[in-house]
């Protein structure tokens, strides 16, 4: 008599199903929470920008604060305009020189920079018998200490070349580091580029830039 | 190398170096370390251009190539540091504690070597004494020897360290100039997967002696500064100033050392007073060379030497300083401890507690400042009394038992507090099993400090959504700032002036207004963010050095 009491009176633990959606089957009261305190069902995705109650605190403001705000706005438009900055080659329109007249020319910097090869892997180098290859923009060739030297044994070199046009490009423009160290593996690996290049330069005719790492239109060379 | 470090990484390599950078870099930090072939595969970007940006990553410490994983035949791999690429963030305190230190001759030698990465002696000395000299009276140049001495001052106390050398790797022939120390036996040796810290090297911080006799040169205002320059370059012949091929880096441990000691002082001071933070200042400066960058504590020092060790102008007498010191060895947060009786007392500065502490403190913070003060209660007692079931939590907490229970709730739904299961039997039956509240620091640190990376992040992407809209209304200002600039170096009147400065309206100039406001918001955020940032990130690592 009394067992069968007992049994009616704990909650439906075993039988779930059928006995109602909101039972549960372990004794609720063991996690703190009752039937009546379950939280709502959700309706949907929860809200992009939430309410919130508590605002955030304000931010710090001081003598060193407003200098290191400074300092750091200072070091991005340094850096955006140092050499390291590269940017995707994009044809420049007549519109962008008109205004960069007006900007200072003294702030542009050296706009080229030659790593120290001796710390960088010789894979790094451009390479010089592209005639694309060029380091440098259409600004006025700078040249740089460094490069005199190069730019004079390229001068010895090319003219043992048989591609006279080639070579008055590369003097041209700022030439590409010396790369006669290069090792067999990287000149075969390199070579299989300059092939897929080659036919693409000589034998297509895209009447606008294919590859994109060319500045100005070489369309001098590509026609035939 | 979280989603949110790389993230971060991206939008901080696009501000600093473009986008093909940030394409590059991205591309290395999520696949790992691969070579030059297949990053151009990959990322379908021109050969020209990833040459180029690997240069620049590598140029900057962001990027470390050995040689491949199948031998020395192979070829180079690139491997993309997430970290290194994180400290861009700070690069502004860098700069400002370098001020602080060694002025304004220190701040623009710091601030060389981080916009180039690595360079020589000779060239930052040329360039920093150039720009102090632009910027002081006219006729007064600065002295190459001046910057020379400063440039030491900073080698010397470890700020700035020699780049490694490369790893020669196979048949390469070793083209290192004969000052740095190449490794013995690196050619022969079999690939080594570790790359070698500069600090592996002995000449790490000796200064070369440089040659270097002059003084700064001011530059001259010119319109077509170009050719100036490039005829003055022409003229300037390759001097060689004996230390070829001999390229400095930034020390940031060092630097990092040293906000840890700023914070420590400052969280002394704050806590106690400020005759305590002097102590604690000076046992700090007495063990700056003899505590290891990962060591737990200082060595223990006696109070007679802390106490003749004292700034001049802090004459406290010795049993004055004694009682400061047994205050600071009873604070509950564990800065100073003692270590021993003799010579008075012998005292360390317990480092990896003070920064578990202040990172405890942090979390501490910011449950009270999103969730109140209640709510930081109960976080509280859960870090002190580990685990406590529901019902001890609302009784310690003195809070009613319906909130404490939403509190705790919205707590666990952030996953600032964990539920910890302890069953009684076997079979984990829910009526007979514990269910215990628990809060892990170190766990939570890592979270905390991953929305950190994330709240960066948002923040950069806000100020670049501003910009953006506004890019119209800024070219315009610059245009016309440029105009003024170079009307009044060529001499104009006033009225000429107010014509092309009534060029921008009122409203515009006021909504210009509000983007500045907006953006300089931004950016003091980002870098008040990146003090948060480096205290999680300091405790994180001592937590690593010590397990």
């Amino acid at each position: 008599m009394v067992s069968c009491c007992q049994e009616q009176r704990r909650p439906a633990a075993m039988a779930g199903k059928g006995r109602g959606v909101g039972a549960f089957t372990f004794n609720i009261d063991a996690l703190g929470i009752g039937r009546g305190n379950m939280p709502e069902a959700r309706v949907g995705p929860s809200p992009l920008f939430p309410s919130t109650d508590f605002k955030p605190v304000p931010l710090k403001a001081g003598e060193d604060e407003d200098y290191m705000l400074a300092l750091k706005q200072e070091m991005r438009g340094t850096m955006q305009r140092l050499p390291y900055n590269i940017k995707p080659q994009s044809n420049k329109a007549e519109v962008e020189r008109y205004t960069e007249r007006y900007l200072k020319q003294s702030q542009i910097d050296d706009n080229e920079w030659t790593p120290d090869w001796n710390l960088f892997p010789k894979e790094l180098m451009p390479r010089r018998k592209r005639p694309r290859a060029k380091t440098g923009t259409k600004k006025s060739a700078k040249i740089s200490r460094k490069d005199a030297e190069n730019i004079l044994t390229k001068l010895d070199e090319l003219t043992n070349k048989d591609d006279p046009e080639k070579s008055d490009e590369e003097t041209e423009k700022k030439p590409g580091n010396e790369d006669e160290e290069e090792e067999i593996e990287e000149e075969e690996y390199e070579e299989d580029i300059e092939e897929e290049n080659d036919y693409i330069e000589s034998y297509f005719d895209n009447g606008e830039d294919f590859a994109a790492d060319s500045d100005d239109n070489m369309d001098g060379e590509a026609t035939y | 190398m979280t989603a949110q470090e790389v993230r971060l990484c991206g939008l901080l390599l696009r501000e600093h170096f473009g986008e093909v950078v940030e394409k590059v870099g991205t591309h290395l930090l999520k696949s790992g370390a691969q070579n030059l072939r297949t990053i151009i595969h990959e990322t379908g970007l021109s050969v020209d251009l990833v040459k180029k940006s690997l240069c620049v990553l590598v140029q900057h410490g962001a990027s470390t190539f050995s040689s491949g994983r199948k031998g020395p035949g192979s070829p180079t791999e690139y491997h993309a540091s997430c970290d290194r690429i994180l400290r861009i963030l700070r690069y502004p305190r860098y700069i400002y504690t370098a001020k602080t230190l060694y002025g304004d001759t220190g701040e623009l030698i710091i601030e060389e070597l981080l916009q180039r990465g690595h360079t020589m002696m000779s060239s930052t000395v040329k360039t920093v004494a150039d720009r102090l000299t632009q910027n002081m009276a006219e006729g007064r140049t600065m002295d190459y020897s001046e910057v020379s001495s400063t440039f030491s001052k900073l080698v010397e106390t470890h700020f700035l360290q020699r780049c490694p050398p490369l790893p020669r790797v196979g048949n390469k022939d070793s083209s290192a100039p004969s000052e740095t120390p190449a490794t013995p036996g690196t050619p022969a040796a079999p690939v080594n997967t570790a790359p070698p810290t500069p600090e592996s090297f002995p000449e790490c911080y000796k200064v070369p002696s440089v040659t270097l006799i002059g003084r700064g040169k001011r530059q001259l205002a010119s319109e077509d500064g170009e050719e100036q320059r490039s005829a003055k370059r022409a003229k300037m012949d390759p001097e060689t100033h004996g230390d070829e091929g001999i390229y400095w880096q930034v020390n940031f441990e060092r630097f990092h050392l040293h906000f840890r000691d700023q914070t420590i002082i400052s969280a002394v001071a704050n806590k106690l007073d400020q005759t305590s933070s002097e102590i604690v200042r000076t046992m700090l400066r007495m063990s700056e060379v003899t505590t290891s960058p990962m060591a737990t504590c200082t060595k223990p020092l006696s109070a007679n030497e802390i106490f003749r060790s004292l700034p001049p102008s802090y004459n406290i007498l010795r049993p004055i300083l004694d009682q400061y010191l047994t205050l600071l060895v009873d604070d509950p947060m564990e800065f100073v401890g003692k270590a021993g009786e003799s010579g008075g007392g012998m005292f360390v500065v317990n480092l990896h507690r003070a920064l578990a502490n202040l990172a405890r403190a942090t979390l501490e913070s910011v449950v009270q400042e999103r969730f109140g003060s209640r709510s930081a209660r109960i976080f509280r007692l859960l870090l002190r009394k580990r685990h406590l079931e529901q019902k001890q939590v609302e009784d310690f907490a003195m809070i009613p038992a319906k909130e404490a229970k939403d509190m705790l709730y919205t707590l666990l739904s952030q996953n600032l507090v964990q539920l910890q299961e302890i069953p009684k039997t076997p079979d984990y039956a829910p009526s007979r099993t514990f269910y215990l509240y628990t809060v892990n620091q170190l766990p939570t640190a890592r979270m905390l400090l991953q929305s950190c990376y994330k709240t960066v992040a948002n923040l950069v992407e806000r100020r670049l959504f501003e910009t953006k809209e506004s890019k119209r209304l800024l070219e315009k200002s610059q245009r016309i700032e440029a105009i003024l600039a170079s009307l009044q170096a060529s001499g104009a009147e006033p009225e000429q002036l107010t014509e092309v400065e009534e060029m921008i309206t009122a409203p515009e100039k006021q909504q210009l207004d509000t983007l500045r406001l907006h953006i300089n918001k931004l950016d003091s955020a980002e870098n008040q963010v990146d003090e948060t940032i480096f205290l999680l990130e300091s405790y994180i690592n001592s937590t690593n050095a010590s397990s």
